[in-house]
């Protein structure tokens, strides 16, 4: 980004790493994917790089509301800088936080998550399902991130870049606003599950497995690494590839 | 002359002592904080026409939304009956509406079949309960007063249907008979089939028909003094509890103002906060959590679709949101008892925190809003949850280890991991 400024440019869309995108090895492959298929359409995209921070939502969703103001507000800071208009996040927790949660604090953006990008691109006719690996009759579930969908109401955008796969779409038995959380919201990705009888993402990918999937569609990399987990666990990895939306697309037009 | 006046001293009674409960009530969620739930009033007024009134989100589970609305839509159609009760009772008339005629005859006989359905509906209830003992309504929260609360509730109101259409029948009777004061009105489809059960003694019918009258209606004044210690109060606080719910993204979280000045002051030395009054981060006690939090507590009718959907409870962990719910009212009544007892000021020492909802169970929640999605009259238990964590981790500094060493990663490295922001965007240059 700061190459773009000092080129006296602006970007038509920053994409927002997050945390999980930048440092996470198995994330890092969507952030690529996501940038390719950026790349791909010809769309002017920044990223801020060495100068992202973390969004704040896990310190906020633990409780420490202080940490996560602190946050904002540099990241605002540096994102009114850049004269930021239009953000797109790999991330839904990153998506929320900045789309509903930055604008009382004084930062407010156009925020939408990759997969509305993608459902965006598929309506314009920019992105198709071409030229590369083909989904076709592949049976794919979608599992919803709880802060895409409950949170924000984003079921469909996700099952549209599915649907131009001519793939078998199979919903699990709770999907949609019933859909079942991975077990990593709420600052559960960074400490032990409290005492119980079974991980949630055990229940969940149980309940994955039952609709007997080639691929699980994922649009959050902690429900990746939950899924991920819950499929190494269950010694199903040669059967069931966990994918995220981005790089089912990517493979798709075969970038 | 002597049944009407203690007609209208009983109802007097049950009117005052109800007002005066309720006056409780409300002024017990008064002491909750401030919330600003006045926004787009018509967008509001839709939300409880759609959920409360309409009951959209009961549809999600069919069998009992289709039971619900049975028992739901004779509650308040019944309740035109009660009306003409109420001026019979005062005034010694009897089926004063008769001269209705014909509409007269076409709204008894709905009456009769709505008390058909309810009765029928309040009876499979207490099979779900008490005989197939549905999951959803186990767990810990629901042993002793809970489970005879729902159970009492159901059992009045199979009572009340029944002295209303054995009341129908003696009154038929009667009128087959053509005693005197029992004039010709009313169509009775269901009670009907009761009149063979029945005394053929004129003075024996009488009776019968008088008791059931009373019975009725000094069940439904007992019962309308029953809800303020029951989780039956749903029938009135879902209504403005939906009007006051969130309207906003549920994955929103609300900013807190006053985090917001010290982070301001902290950033820019030259930032002066406006005045606000000090007090603590996040909820300790029921008093620290808003007034919208409070209703919900006294909305919940304790159904258990939350805890149903919650994952921490699916897979055995100590949360439920339902028992987070049923621990505010009850610890929100027992502040309002200690206020009646000893004065404003009195402390008993507990808190909701540790005395009621325990750490475990606050921190087993993944914030999916799976709860708060599934409640039928839109209760935020998920709210209380955050408002519990706030106040361990910015007042106490009380948060599990690993939680910790997430946030200290934050301050540090600007990530939740033990990463160098330096290395921040590396993953351009590996492919």
């Amino acid at each position: 980004m700061a190459e773009l400024m000092a080129a006296g440019e602006e970007p038509e869309i920053l994409f927002w790493v997050g945390c999980a995108g930048s440092y996470d090895e198995r994330a890092q492959k969507i952030t690529r994917d996501i940038c390719k298929i950026l790349h791909h359409v010809g769309i002017k995209y920044a990223v801020l790089g060495t100068e992202e921070s973390c969004t704040g939502d896990p310190a906020k969703r633990a409780g420490n509301e202080f940490l996560f103001q602190m946050q904002a507000m540099t990241n605002i800071e540096v994102l009114n800088a850049y004269n930021i208009k239009k953000i797109v996040t790999g991330c839904p927790h990153c998506f929320n936080t900045i789309k509903n949660e930055y604008p009382g604090l004084g930062g407010t953006y156009e925020v939408i998550h990759h997969t509305q990008l993608i459902q965006d691109l598929i309506n314009e006719g920019k992105l198709k399902a071409e030229g590369g690996e083909s989904f076709k009759g592949k049976k794919i579930t979608y599992h919803d991130p709880c802060y895409l969908g409950r949170g924000n109401g984003i079921y469909e955008a996700p099952r549209k870049a599915l649907e131009v796969l001519d793939a078998q779409l199979v919903e699990m038995k709770r999907c949609k606003s019933n859909g079942l959380c991975c077990g990593a919201g709420g600052a559960q990705m960074f400490k032990e599950p409290e005492k119980g009888n079974k991980d949630i993402n055990v229940e969940r990918i149980d309940e994955a497995l039952q609709t007997n999937p080639q691929v699980i569609a994922a649009g959050c990399p902690f429900c990746m690494t939950m899924l991920s987990d819950g499929i190494k666990l269950k010694d199903k990895e040669q059967e069931v590839k966990v994918l995220d939306i981005a790089e089912i697309t990517a493979r798709a037009n075969g970038l | 002359m002597v049944a009407q006046i203690l007609f209208l001293v009983l109802t007097l009674a049950a009117i005052a002592l109800f007002t005066v409960n309720l006056r409780k009530i409300i002024r017990n969620i008064r002491l909750g904080k401030p919330a600003d739930r006045q926004d787009q009033p018509q967008k509001r007024l839709m939300t409880m026409l759609r959920v409360a009134f309409g009951q959209s989100k009961m549809v999600v589970r069919p069998i009992p939304a289709f039971l619900h609305f049975f028992v739901y839509i004779g509650f308040v159609i019944i309740n035109i009956e009660v009306l003409e009760i109420m001026i019979d009772g005062l005034f010694g008339t009897h089926r004063i509406f008769n001269g209705l005629g014909g509409l007269y005859n076409f709204l008894i006989g709905s009456f009769e079949i709505l008390a058909f359905t309810v009765w029928v509906s309040c009876a499979i209830f207490l099979i779900r309960r008490n005989i197939l003992k549905l999951k959803r309504f186990s767990g810990v929260e629901m042993k002793s007063w809970p489970k005879s609360d729902a159970n009492y509730i159901l059992i009045t109101e199979i009572l009340l249907m029944s002295a209303f259409l054995l009341m129908n029948a003696a009154d038929a009777k009667l009128q087959l008979l053509g005693a005197s004061h029992y004039v010709n009105a009313g169509a009775f489809p269901v009670s009907q089939y009761l009149i063979n059960i029945l005394p053929s003694s004129e003075s024996a019918l009488v009776i019968v028909e008088r008791s059931c009258w009373w019975f009725h209606i000094i069940g439904i004044l007992a019962f309308l003094n029953y809800l303020p210690y029951s989780k039956h109060f749903h029938i009135l606080f879902a209504f403005p509890n939906t009007y006051f719910s969130n309207l906003e993204p549920k994955g929103e979280f609300t900013n807190m103002a006053s985090v917001t000045n010290e982070v301001k002051a902290m950033l820019d030395p030259s930032f002066v906060p406006a005045e606000t009054e000090p007090g603590k981060f996040g909820a300790k006690d029921v008093t620290d959590l808003s007034w919208v939090n409070l209703m919900n507590a006294y909305t919940c009718t304790e159904c258990g679709r939350c805890t149903s959907v919650c994952p921490a409870n699916i897979t055995g962990k100590l949360l439920s949101p339902r028992k987070i719910m049923m621990d505010t009212r009850d610890r929100i009544t027992e502040v309002g008892q200690n206020i009646d007892k000893h004065g404003a000021e009195h402390q008993d020492g507990k808190s909701l925190l540790d005395d009621y909802i325990s750490r475990e169970e606050i921190w087993a929640c993944t914030s999916c809003n799976a709860c708060v999605e599934a409640c039928p009259v839109n209760i935020d238990p998920l709210q209380i949850i955050m408002e519990l964590r706030r106040f361990a981790v910015m007042e106490e500094s009380q948060a599990p280890g690993s939680i910790n060493a997430m946030m200290g990663n934050i301050e540090n490295n600007q990530a939740p991991w033990k990463y160098s922001p330096a290395d921040r965007f590396n993953w351009a240059q590996e492919s």
